[in-house]
């Protein structure tokens, strides 16, 4: 177990280099160089030249790929053009408030896309199937930044019972276990929710019904196992599995929750990505998109390893 | 009596000619009601797009002050006014161009890169074939959510490079499928033997790896659209995609945004075209993927 997770680690590391040299590329793919967007028309050509040796870009790419590799090391993610500040300090506050919005969501999610799953995978081919399955199809196909507007539209506009935008009284971003706080997050959590639904009730049906295809099943139930015993076999097996798709989901709201932090004015790093984007802060822009996507490569991993110690098998084959 | 039932039974079979794959595909198709409604909802789509000028009562772009945001049902205005008073039934009509455009193109970009991409690392092996897939896996360490609005953010808005950035999104999934089922046929015996024999390279690629790989990367490729139809209207809703005056659903969704509270029912309407479009290209992609009888 432990030479297989250090095994991971070392698999890890490529891809984490490869990651870094993506989003080191992606402000140096833009047209000009990440300062000619916010350099003062009337800039002259001595002052830009000093501008961009100040800011390192006179350098040769590698070189310059080398030295900011060596600053984000040790946390520096640079300075945020709009605003000023450090860009770790923005994007840290910023993915606390994510991280909460896709971990509540993903739990939702979870548990729906579970109940849905078992049932149509118990009840294969009933009514309570075709139910569960067209939910989850409905749940993979919704664009969801669309749903999140007609939530809006339900229970902001028409019903007034809850707040249609950001995440505390006030527009205040920082996040507390209260009342006033959750009430901002109900219809954005819910919204985001519906992916994971979907795709883990899929996963889990399938899995349900070649669960109970096996022979393993048929010989409990001969040996006179009640149906609640052969219900944990069941969840027994589906478990590696769906922790495992239930992680990845995580992973995926947690870099994709840009649409829905919009619609909500949801204060996480899709809000600042997007504030970033228009603005042209493209330290910023890296910043945030290097941690969200760091996280995802390490979240893959805890997710490989988490699935081994409870399935052994995996780590065999 | 049973015996003789057997024997008569037996002479009177006659050989079954098998019919040809794609035969067998379409009569299982035809036989699936949902796939088959699915079918029908994208070739409306599909001819609304193409005949929007015939079928769009009044003009996309032009707009009246006079007429912002009326409610649907307004004589004239049969779905509405959106928030600069242009028509919502031309623009949602004349939408399903750049929607289905957008949606669509990048995954046929993808397909035809990433099939060749994949079955040239499958075909090749080796350290060629670690090379490219490792590349694909740094691709893959992103969201595609995050990928695509990454990309296009990095580029600047527009039409081209958020097609750029959906296709770069697509690329690395549709390899690793590709890539996945070319492995598997190259180690099949007939390969074998067309290699034995002396069959060049490219010859075995055309003949015999391409006709038995083609379709599993199709299928998967189709169950795409779906996702790249959500995405590429959410980069217009971010503002990323198309530029105003332009009709894209995902864009009048934006721009309606504003209006929930004096027009709702108005606001939502490109949405439901978006939730239509995505839902009949998955339902339909899921009959074809057991029509075909593919598992990826």
């Amino acid at each position: 177990m432990l030479i297989y997770t250090l095994k991971r680690l070392l698999y890890v590391l490529p891809v984490a280099f490869g990651v870094s040299v993506v989003c080191f590329l992606l402000v140096h793919i833009t047209p000009g160089d990440p300062l000619t967007a916010v350099m003062p028309i009337d800039a002259s050509a001595e002052q830009q030249a000093a501008m961009r040796a100040a800011y390192g870009f006179d350098k040769p790419l590698p070189v310059q790929y080398v030295i900011w590799l060596g600053k984000v090391m040790i946390g520096d993610l640079g300075t945020s053009i709009a605003s000023g500040r450090a860009v770790l300090t923005e994007v840290s506050r910023a993915v606390s408030n994510t991280l909460i919005l896709s971990a509540v969501a993903t739990a939702i999610g979870f548990f729906f896309g579970c109940l849905f799953g078992f049932v149509a995978g118990y009840y294969r081919g009933s009514p309570v199937d075709r139910l569960a399955s067209a939910l989850s199809v409905l749940g993979v196909s919704v664009p969801h930044y669309w749903l999140g507007m007609v939530l809006v539209i339900i229970f902001s506009v028409q019903l007034n019972w809850l707040p249609a935008t950001g995440a505390g009284p006030g527009g205040s971003a920082d996040w507390a276990w209260n009342w006033d706080h959750i009430r901002h997050l109900i219809l954005p959590a819910i919204t985001m929710s519906v992916i994971p639904m979907g795709v883990i009730a899929r996963t889990i049906r399938a899995l349900v019904a070649e669960i109970l295809s096996q022979e393993f099943i048929q010989a409990l139930a001969a040996k006179g196992m009640t149906d609640r015993g052969i219900f944990r076999h069941v969840v027994k097996n589906t478990a590696p599995t769906a922790l495992a798709v239930m992680g990845l989901q995580l992973g995926y709201l947690l870099g994709g929750s840009i649409l829905i932090e919009t619609v909500f004015s949801w204060p996480g790093t899709g809000f600042l990505l997007n504030a970033a984007i228009f603005q042209r802060d493209l330290p910023l822009l890296q910043g945030t998109i290097l941690v969200l996507a760091m996280f995802f490569v390490l979240l893959n991993l805890l997710v490989d390893v988490l699935q081994t110690a409870l399935d052994p098998r995996i780590q065999r084959s | 009596m049973a015996v003789g039932a057997m024997d008569s039974r037996a002479t009177i079979t006659p050989i079954q000619v098998s019919e040809g794959y794609w035969r067998g595909v379409a009569r299982r198709l035809s036989r699936d009601p949902v796939a088959m409604v699915a079918l029908a909802i994208i070739v409306a789509l599909v001819l609304m797009a193409v005949f929007a000028p015939y079928l769009a009562p009044g003009d996309p772009i032009k707009g009246s002050m006079l007429r912002r945001l009326k409610p649907i049902g307004t004589p004239g205005y049969p779905l509405g006014a959106d928030e600069l008073g242009r028509d919502m039934l031309s623009r949602l009509i004349y939408g399903a161009r750049l929607s289905l455009f957008m949606g669509v193109t990048p995954v046929l970009a993808a397909f035809a890169l990433g099939s060749a991409l994949g079955i040239f690392a499958g075909y090749v092996g080796g350290a060629i074939n670690t090379a490219i897939m490792r590349t694909i896996d740094v691709f893959y360490a992103f969201p595609s959510v995050l990928l695509a609005v990454a990309l296009s953010g990095a580029l600047g808005a527009g039409l081209t490079n958020a097609l750029v950035s959906l296709t770069i999104v697509f690329i690395p999934p549709i390899t690793r499928v590709a890539e996945s089922v070319t492995t598997q046929v190259r180690n099949r015996d007939y390969v074998e033997a067309a290699r034995a024999s002396g069959a060049h390279g490219f010859t075995i690629v055309r003949v015999h790896v391409l006709g038995n790989v083609l379709s599993p990367i199709f299928v998967y490729a189709t169950s795409l659209i779906s996702v790249s139809m959500i995405l590429a209207s959410g980069l217009s809703f971010l503002g990323l995609g198309v530029r105003p005056p332009e009709p894209e659903w995902g864009l009048m969704l934006n721009t309606l945004r504003t209006a929930i509270y004096v027009s709702p029912l108005v606001a939502a309407l490109p949405g439901v075209m978006i939730f239509i479009t995505s839902i009949s290209f998955n339902l339909f992609s899921d009959g074809l993927r057991t029509a075909m009888d593919v598992r990826t």
